[in-house]
């Protein structure tokens, strides 16, 4: 156990590192590149001295490094700055979209796991046959298909064709939770069509290695039953790379929220970052994204703990 | 190379073929599709905005009355100039950065790997939307950014089929003939390592289509009036709710149609390289 512990610390060193790197990207992208902030607030007509007591104001005139530390050093305190738009503290925001956000992606794992690794254990079951091939072949296609091309498609076909589904995840206030849940379940099936495909290629490939390999014939020789040797032997061996998978596709999901937010019109981490993108509220933005970025740091990190807890080896 | 390429489908031939048919009926309407339309994509019309699929609008008109179906004809020429282009730079560039570090080697793979984890730990949307609030939207910086950042995935792979490469006997054979790094790494071995670049980089083209897709829905990628796919949809879908799919849903099945056509693609290539 020792040596996983380790191995797990080592890790999250590594992506502390990494988190620290992309700090630095996105500042330098919010901060250096946009050149002048006190200009780009108050416009281009603004007096010259004016905009000079703003960026004065703003610790916008600083030399960059040191710009860079005092961000870091307020972001540690849970300071992410204030946003142009609103002219208030970002942090509120941020934590208000994640939650809703999470409620989001929540609902489409809840949907892509079991979908998707039922779907891989079937294809692997049924190696070469129709059931492999359609798994194969459909999770492939509906994998490349953005995620706003599936949302219109599933929108016009599930929502205002058939009518079984609402088509705004937005409730009004004081709505149950089923009912929100049923709100969401639309918005969260174009990114299930997105990451179904990885998902369910992996499980087969892993479930396919574990069905071959020598412990799975030993344990059918030892005399279990099929069913002990597939739940005991095959899964738990089969699964480990899936775990790995599902956790790189977050970033995918996280990219995928902006698209859906947006066209689902719903107040999550996605639609806050295109919004400030749109506003140039560079505050925001960058928080948002390394929101974002953090999170993904942050899931790639529990898969390896939760892979090494499982790992029989 | 062309036989490891070309010479062994099997089962998988159907859906290749399928893709590529899709795939050049796109690339044709790139090409000859603004001129063959039966209507004006950019011309509006708004006496008959919003007009139902019928003989004379096959798909129907948007809301400021331009025909949808000409309008998704002329769109692949947008989506299939920006996505090759920015897989192109991509390719170029990340084949040479593959082929030095790989041949060369030593700390720059740290810092290649390093790079890549650090670009993989940001959806791709999000680092292009952060660039191009700086930038400026255009079709010009869309292609720039998705280039920046499949240059390192694309020398990754690169650099590793190099590694693989090095082992073989012919790279010291030609060392020893005294022949020059350059002449090594781009006449003796990047022959050898093709096949890989190839499946790479079509790989590379379908997630190309998918981000300038998703950046021009999103505001970012190409600009109106262009009649460019996700552009429509973003113009359009407010209105599905008034039951007027067909300003959207023609355009959305053309996307996917492109999408998965490149993808059947690059799947038939990745399992004749195998």
């Amino acid at each position: 156990m020792g040596r996983k512990l380790r191995m797990v610390a080592v890790r999250c060193a590594l992506s502390g590192l990494t988190l620290l790197l992309l700090s630095a990207v996105v500042f330098a992208a919010g901060q250096v590149l946009p050149g002048d902030v006190g200009r780009s607030i108050l416009g281009p007509l603004a007096d010259a001295r004016a905009v000079a007591a703003l960026d004065h104001q703003l610790g916008a005139d600083a030399p960059p490094l040191l710009m860079y530390a005092r961000w870091i050093g307020h972001l540690l305190q849970g300071d992410m700055g204030v946003s142009y738009a609103y002219r208030s503290p970002v942090a509120p925001f941020i934590v208000r979209a994640l939650g809703k956000s999470s409620a989001l992606a929540a609902v489409t794992l809840a949907l892509v796991v079991p979908l998707s690794v039922g779907a891989g254990i079937l294809a692997a079951s049924r190696r070469g046959r129709w059931q492999d091939r359609l798994v194969n072949l459909g999770g492939l296609s509906l994998t490349v298909v953005p995620e706003f091309v599936s949302g219109i498609l599933l929108i016009l076909v599930f929502g205002v064709w058939l009518r079984w589904l609402p088509i705004s995840a937005n409730t009004r206030p004081g709505t149950g939770a089923p009912e929100q849940l049923r709100h969401l379940i639309l918005p969260a099936l174009p990114l299930v069509l997105v990451l179904f495909g990885y998902i369910a290629r992996i499980t087969r490939a892993g479930m396919i290695e574990a069905l071959d390999a020598d412990y799975t014939r030993t344990a059918t020789l030892k005399g279990l039953r099929r069913s002990q040797v597939i739940l005991r032997h095959v899964l738990r061996n089969a699964l480990l790379p899936t775990i790995t998978v599902i956790a790189a596709q977050t970033s995918y999901l996280l990219g995928g929220l902006v698209v859906v937010e947006t066209l689902f019109r719903y107040q999550g981490i996605g639609s806050l970052i295109l919004t400030a993108a749109h506003g140039k509220d560079y505050p925001m933005l960058e928080a948002g994204i390394l929101t974002v970025g953090a999170a993904y740091i942050l899931s790639a990190i529990l898969a390896d703990a939760l892979v090494a807890m499982l790992d029989p080896r | 190379m062309t036989q490891k390429l070309f010479g062994s489908f099997s089962r998988k031939r159907t859906s290749f073929l399928f893709g590529l048919l899709v795939l050049a009926f796109w690339v044709a309407c790139a090409f000859v599709g603004p001129f063959v339309v039966p209507q004006d994509p950019y011309a509006d019309d708004l006496m008959n905005a919003l007009a139902p699929p019928s003989a004379e609008h096959w798909f129907g008109t948007d809301q400021i009355g331009r025909d949808v179906f000409s309008r998704v004809i002329a769109g692949a020429r947008p989506i299939l100039s920006v996505a090759p282009a920015a897989t192109f730079l991509a390719a170029l560039c990340g084949t040479m950065l593959g082929l030095v570090t790989g041949y060369a080697g030593g700390w720059v793979d740290t810092v290649l790997s390093r790079l890549v984890e650090v670009i993989l730990a940001l959806p791709l949307i999000v680092v292009a939307l952060l660039v191009l609030v700086a930038l400026g939207p255009s079709s010009l910086n869309a292609t720039l950014v998705i280039a920046l950042v499949f240059t390192p995935i694309i020398a990754r792979t690169v650099r590793s089929a190099v590694l693989a490469e090095c082992k073989l006997d012919y790279v010291p054979a030609a060392q020893l003939r005294d022949e020059t790094a350059l002449h090594i790494m781009f006449v003796e071995i990047l022959p050898n390592v093709l096949p890989p670049i190839v499946v790479e980089v079509t790989v590379r083209l379908g997630y190309a289509i998918f981000t300038v897709a998703s950046l021009s829905f999103l505001g970012f990628g190409i600009q109106p009036p262009s009649p460019d796919w996700g552009l429509s949809i973003a113009e359009n879908y407010g209105l599905i709710v008034g039951g007027y799919g067909w300003t959207v849903g023609f355009a959305a099945l053309a996307t996917a149609s492109l999408v998965i056509g490149v993808n059947l693609v690059a799947e038939g290539l990745q399992d004749a390289a195998r």
